[in-house]
Formats: C-alpha cells, structure tokens, sequence
C-alpha cells in the first residue's frame, strides 16, 4: 500500500500560476489604486483605495474563515466518534494547515486597516465621529482597535496552536504499530483537544468574531444571526473545497478507500448546510422585514433598495440567493446527483463561488456603497488566496501519507455505507 | 385484499454473517427470494436481495411540492382576493411572512404522505391481517422465505436451506396479500373460509 502523494506538475504549474496572478493583481492595486491614501478623502470618483482594502478583506477574511472549517468539520467530527470521514481524513489536515498561512495574511491586512486609521472600512475607527455618536459611543468598548487586535490576535493563534496539535497527533499515531491501548490513549486525547478547538470556534467564528471583522463595517447596524450565518457559509463552502480536494486525489488514483459512499455523505454535507445557510439568512431577512425599523432596514437597503428605487446589490442579493440556495436545494436533492463525481464537482465550484459572492455582498455596500465593481481587479485578488490554500495543502498532501493507516476508525470507513 | 395462497418454504437464521451468503446463494441458485424478515436493519441486505431503489423519495418530493403549492396558492388567494387585511402596513402579498407557512406546509404534506405511502407499501393498516412466518422474525431470528412455483421441489430447498446454514426449516402455506381480521383469532386460510 503506497499512500504516499507526488505531487503532479500541473498542480505546482496551477498553484505558482494563481500566486503570481494574484501578487500582479495586488501590485498593481498597490500602484494604481493609492491604498494608503487618506480615507478621508476616498469618496466620489476616488474610491480605488477604499476599494483595494475591501476586496482584501472579503477575500482574506473569507478564505481565512473557508479552510478553517475543514478543521471545524475534522474536530466535530471526532467528537460525534465518526468514522466515515476517515479515509480522507489527511485531506481536511490539509487544508486546515493553510490556517496558519492564511491567518498570517488576514492578520496584516487587518492590522493595517485598523492600525492605518481606515475609516471608510471601518468608520468607527474615527474617533472624532465616535464622540459624537450616541450608538458607536455605547459600541466603543469592543469596536476600538486595541481589543479588534488582541481578539483577533488570540484567535487567529488558538486556531493555529490547536490545530497543529490535532495535526501532529494524528500524523504520529501513524508511527509504528498500534495496540488497543494506544488506540484508546489516541481517542481519548483526540477527542480533549478537539472539543478544545470547537469551543474556542463556537466562541470566535461562531458567535463573536464576525461581528468584528465583518458587522462593524455596518456600525450602526446588528444582527445576532449574522455570525452564524457566516459560519454557515463558510462552513458550507469548507465542504466544498474538501469535496473538491477528495475527489482530485480520487482522479490521481490516490485515496483508495474513498468510495461513492463517502462522496454521497460529502454531498449531503453540501446540501444541508446549503439549507442551513438558507434559514439563517431567511431569519436575518424575515424578521428585520417583519418589524421594519428604521435602523435594522437601512442594511437591505442598501442592498436591494425600496420598493420605489432598486439598490445597487439588487442583483447579486438575489443571484446569492439562488447560486447558493435554490442550485443545491435542487439539484443536490436526489441520491443519484449525490452519488456524481462530475455534478459534485461542478456543485462544488459553484457554492465557493456562491459564497465568495455573499462575502462580497456583506463587505461591498457598507464601504464602496454604490462604487463597488466586479473587475478583473475582484477576481484577481483571491487568485493569491486560492494559491495559498494550493500552496500549503499541497505541500501537507506530499509530505504525509494520505492514509491514516493506525486510525482505529479506518475499517469503519472503509466499509462505510450509507 | 386477499393474495393468492402459495407454498413457502421458510429458513430461520440466527446471524447475519451465515445470511448474508446464503441470501446469495439461494439468488444464485434461482430460487425465488418472496422477503427476508430481520430483527434490524440490515445494512446492505437490499443489495444481495436484489431489490431495487425505492421511489418513495420520488413520491415525497412530489407530496412537498403540492404542499408548498397549497400553502402559497391558498395564502395568496386569501390575503389578495378573499380577505384583503393591512397588517402594519405590509403589503397584501407579504412573501417572506408566508414562507415559513409554506415551509411547515411542504414538510407536513411530504412526512404524511410517505408515512401513508410507506404502509401502503409494506401493508400495513390497523387490522390489516397479515401472515407471521415465524413468531420469532422481528425479536431475534432472521426469516428467509422462499417462495415455491410449480416447478420447485420443497424437499430440494429445504436441504439447500439446511446447507447454507438455517437453524430451522418448514414449509407453510400462506397468503401473500394482506386481509382484515385479528391476530388473537386463530389464523385460517382465506381459501377455508365459506364460500370460497
């Protein structure tokens, strides 16, 4: 059984490829776009630093957040004492290695908006604004860049301490023979420092670190759903990339033990937390539309306008709906498309670029207002994220078996059935 | 509802290890399988009996369809056309309030219709009569019943049975269809019924 994963060139080819496409994208938004202009004059026609911090921050927050949940997904997992998952177990380590990379980005862009005074992000960082603002004012105590930085700070480090720890544990298990009591020895400390890692996730991306890097650009504006209707979509787009991943592998003919069985239980990952996500944005939507106030509306409205003029997201608000709702509602519903390699595939692109589209539209309108574009500036910019993911799951995949060969749970997946 | 009466020659096994070849093997050997009666679900067993894909998920898509449709159609034809109401000033045709009504509605009509599907299906209805091959098929045994045709000798199966590793082997005769009566009554065969 040779487990082991070469690297094909394509992949090296496809991963410098996007790096570089998306570092010309950067540099050339460093050059012409002036990022570190003064916000305060960044309106009108001189938009294009505005514009270069908030393409950054929907990017890196979202692909940050995205590989992230393949160490949610591997943690929760472990602790329902699931055994299907592990025949591609190795491929969610993968991508969760890009934590720390993606962490260390998102954290310099985050820093230099907050730290560079970036106040047509984040206009709570004007102080003189603040003061005279009854709301913000109340808001002060969390939306100040000493605690933005520090909470971010710890969390990104949590996220990356213990998901090493996960890592190297189960990468070492796979060191010489097994016996009962190392195996029981394993669980046991797998399933501590995984319920370690899902508290502190419940605690950021779950509940409070959303409202951070992504609400406050809506300072006024709340909403107690939105964090875990981002979770939800980028816990749903984490599936995705995992799913992608697996079958990839699959086609290089590695991963012997992946079956149809385990593509069917990905593809029901992807169409009920597509549902999921759904439901959350519906409440966030139903209720602020039910008790029509004044300050909870102005959000959609800045999105889809009023009934007797149509916003300038008017568009991408419903195409969000329907890419990420409506598609996989449908079209993952039979067993059959759950069961198809090319479909989950196809599925699995669209709901990364679905959810890339709903970060767009939570970032764009309270920034740019109505001088957000989609230019090949926009596309550019993930390029270097989706390159960096490449870059470190690659490298994860090549270096270490793609099977954990000691896993207790391995038979259980290998004759996984659904 | 009465099917009609056949000969059964019945297996009893008490592990699945034992029925899951033999269940290939009497496929094998061509005779033909009428059902295999477990204590649980048995993984995989549908695919060695060789049964096909159930289209009750078919059936359930088409019930919630009819569901959301009802709900939508009838909201939209009360608060429009029937009885117009301004509720804090929402407009008559108030999608997003009514989609949770929807939703429940879609849910409710696909969960009645396949449970109501599913016993039609496995014929099952409170006082529906249906013959037990052995007392112990849903407690602890696995029950294999091979139905006999014209051409099959009871005798030949039983020594199949008995090689593939049944603990116990009879042959009934049974109805195969379903019938009104009681289970605490003495079982009787429709055939010996008056007037049959």
């Amino acid at each position: 059984m040779n487990h082991q994963f070469e690297l094909p060139g394509s992949y090296k080819k496809w991963t410098y490829g996007l790096l570089a496409v998306g570092l010309i994208a950067v540099i050339y938004g460093f050059i012409m776009y002036h990022p570190f202009a003064d916000p305060h004059h960044a309106h009108g026609d001189h938009k294009n630093s505005t514009r270069f911090w908030a393409v950054l921050l929907q990017n890196s927050v979202y692909f940050l957040l995205v590989v992230n949940a393949a160490m949610f997904f591997l943690c929760v997992t472990t602790m329902a004492m699931g055994g299907w998952q592990i025949a591609f177990r190795r491929v969610t380590e993968a991508i969760s290695s890009a934590v720390p990379i993606m962490g260390l980005v998102t954290l310099v862009i985050l820093m230099t908006i907050v730290w560079g005074g970036r106040t047509d992000i984040y206009h709570w960082l004007d102080k003189e604004h603040v003061a005279h603002d009854h709301i913000l004012k109340g808001k002060a105590g969390f939306l100040n860049p000493v605690f933005y930085s520090v909470f971010s700070v710890v969390t990104v480090v949590l996220w990356w301490l213990l998901g090493k720890k996960m890592r190297s544990m189960s990468l070492k298990h796979d060191e010489g023979e097994t016996s009962h009591e190392r195996n029981k020895k394993f669980i046991w400390d797998n399933t501590v420092w995984a319920s370690l890692f899902t508290v502190v996730f419940a605690l950021s991306v779950a509940s409070t670190l959303p409202w951070l890097w992504l609400m406050s650009i809506d300072a006024h504006w709340y909403s107690t759903m939105y964090s875990w209707y981002t979770f939800a979509s980028t816990f749903v787009a984490g599936i995705a990339l995992m799913a992608l991943y697996v079958i990839y592998l699959k086609n290089k003919g590695q991963l012997e033990f992946v079956t149809e069985e385990h593509l069917h239980d990905l593809g029901k990952f992807m169409f009920a937390f597509s549902v999921f996500w759904t439901y959350l944005w519906f409440s966030q939507y139903m209720l602020i539309w039910y008790s029509n106030q004044p300050e909870e509306t102005k959000y959609f409205v800045e999105r889809i306008g009023t009934a007797e003029k149509a916003g300038p997201y008017k568009g991408i608000f419903f195409f969000n709906l329907i890419v990420n709702f409506l598609a996989p509602l449908l079209i993952l519903m039979r067993r059959g498309s759950k069961r198809n390699w090319t479909l989950i595939t196809f599925m699995a692109v669209l709901i990364i670029f679905g959810h890339w589209i709903d970060f767009y539209q939570m970032v764009m309108p309270g920034t740019l207002k109505d001088k957000a574009q989609l230019m090949p500036f926009e596309f550019g910019v993930p390029c270097l994220f989706i390159g960096l993911i490449m870059w470190a799951t690659g490298g994860y995949l090549s270096k270490h078996s793609l099977t954990p060969r000691n896993n207790p749970f391995l038979k259980e997946s290998m004759i996984h059935h659904t | 509802m009465a099917g009609g009466i056949k000969k059964f020659v019945v297996g009893a096994f008490d592990d699945e290890k034992v029925l899951f070849p033999a269940v290939k093997n009497v496929r094998k050997a061509g005779y033909k399988i009428h059902d295999v009666y477990t204590p649980f679900p048995v993984h995989g067993l549908d695919h060695a009996m060789g049964l096909r894909e159930t289209s009750l998920h078919t059936a359930g898509f088409f019930y919630a369809i009819t569901g959301t449709c009802t709900a939508l159609g009838f909201m939209t034809w009360i608060f429009t056309k029937d009885w117009p109401i301004n509720v804090g000033g929402k407009p008559f045709f108030a999608l997003p309030a009514w989609i949770p009504i929807t939703f429940e509605l879609t849910v409710l009509f696909s969960a009645v219709g396949m449970v109501l599907t599913f016993c039609y299906l496995c014929q099952l209805a409170p006082f529906v009569k249906k013959h037990h091959f052995h007392p112990r098929a849903t407690d602890d045994l696995f029950i294999m019943a091979i139905e006999c045709t014209d051409k099959t000798n009871p005798d030949e199966v039983q020594s199949f049975l008995k090689n593939a590793g049944a603990m116990e082997i009879n042959v009934q005769e049974a109805e195969t269809g379903w019938w009104l009566g009681r289970y605490d009554r003495e079982q009787k065969l429709y055939k010996d019924e008056k007037g049959y």
